[in-house]
């Protein structure tokens, strides 16, 4: 075992954009070299500050994407906002080299721990794959046998992160079986027309309460506010439900 | 209640109080002064469209904590809570 940092008051630090690539015409993964980081659990988040020249800061809350690791690096993932203050920076101005501001890692409570053996319930909204691909990875890191299912809901095939990771992850040996909700745009193969997650889904697509899974929902407030109910309406208590919600606002992503 | 949804979860404000606390208030349990409802701090419905963090308790909307920076001062108010309990063994996860 590597040291284990024992939290403290979380203060601001300095990180440089590492590595840059694009996950949708839209979104961007960002790789940032952290100064004295220390480590981080899955589903946990960071904040960034950009202060203009005039003086001028703005705070914006990013989930980390990537499995926790000791080499001082995280990713995280950005959509562009169409009205966003900090987003559109984020995904088409920066670059490798740059520095960014950051306090981290936030959040103690919507975290998947390696220690976890139960089954694994994770439905995402849009955006809200990026806290539960860092479980995903930080599973498939650990070597964890924990049983995972991913519920994605996304407005169209194009707008998929991580599409070909997910894919290999759930082919290797159905390890993370990953079920998708289109909501606008379905491939041409889709058994489904498109539409928000329901009942019908949530009874085929999730695991039966009876296995006593832990779920984690995390998206916008109206896509966690829907599957919560949902996952309580098929049997789940809400005890077992960790949620994650992000405003229209681009507050939190 | 016809209210939108404009609320972000408790989790939404570890940053702001991971400056003022050293142990994660989030990941607490709290009991809400007004129901007496107990839960995690991180399941308390957030708003952030003000001058700082209003914390709601997600089953009465009764305000659990106010937050609000200043160029000078941090103004806190706790008075919604009953108590908070803070996990005291809580570690990171080593890195390996």
């Amino acid at each position: 075992m590597a040291g284990t940092a024992v939290l403290g008051r979380v203060t601001w630090r300095s990180a440089t954009v590492v590595g840059l690539h694009d996950e949708t015409t839209n979104a961007r993964t960002i790789a940032l070299a952290v100064r004295d980081w220390p480590g981080h659990i899955a589903g946990q988040h960071v904040d960034l500050r950009l202060t203009a020249p005039d003086g001028y800061s703005a705070v914006r809350s990013y989930s980390i994407a990537s499995a926790p690791s000791s080499d001082g690096r995280i990713e995280i993932t950005v959509e562009r906002l169409p009205n966003g203050e900090v987003s559109p920076y984020l995904t088409k101005e920066l670059m490798v080299g740059d520095d960014l501001e950051l306090r981290g890692p936030i959040g103690g409570w919507f975290v998947w721990r390696r220690d976890q053996t139960e089954p694994i319930q994770l439905a995402a909204g849009g955006s809200g794959i990026v806290p539960l691909m860092a479980m995903i990875r930080s599973r498939a890191s650990a070597g964890s046998s924990a049983p995972f299912r991913l519920l994605y809901s996304v407005r169209e095939p194009g707008a998929v992160f991580y599409r070909d990771e997910l894919r290999a992850l759930s082919d290797q040996d159905q390890s993370v079986i990953v079920t998708y909700a289109y909501t606008r745009v379905t491939p041409k193969d889709s058994p489904r027309p498109p539409g928000r997650i329901d009942a019908a889904l949530i009874a085929t697509g999730t695991w039966s309460p009876n296995l006593g899974p832990t779920s984690y929902v995390c998206g916008p407030t109206s896509f966690v506010e829907n599957a919560t109910d949902l996952l309580i309406a098929a049997g789940h208590g809400r005890e077992n439900i960790r949620t994650e919600r992000f405003g229209a606002t681009g507050e939190r992503k | 209640m016809s209210a939108p949804m404009n609320y972000l979860d408790g989790n939404a404000a570890a940053g702001e109080l991971g400056r003022i606390f050293a142990m994660d208030i989030t990941s607490a349990e709290g009991q809400c002064a007004n129901c007496g409802a107990k839960g995690r701090f991180a399941e308390a419905h957030l708003y952030v469209q003000c001058p700082g963090l209003v914390a709601r308790c997600a089953l009465c909307g009764h305000v659990l904590l106010r937050l609000v920076n200043t160029q000078q001062h941090v103004y806190l108010d706790l008075r919604g809570m009953t108590y908070l309990t803070l996990d005291a063994t809580q570690q990171q996860e080593a890195s390996s």
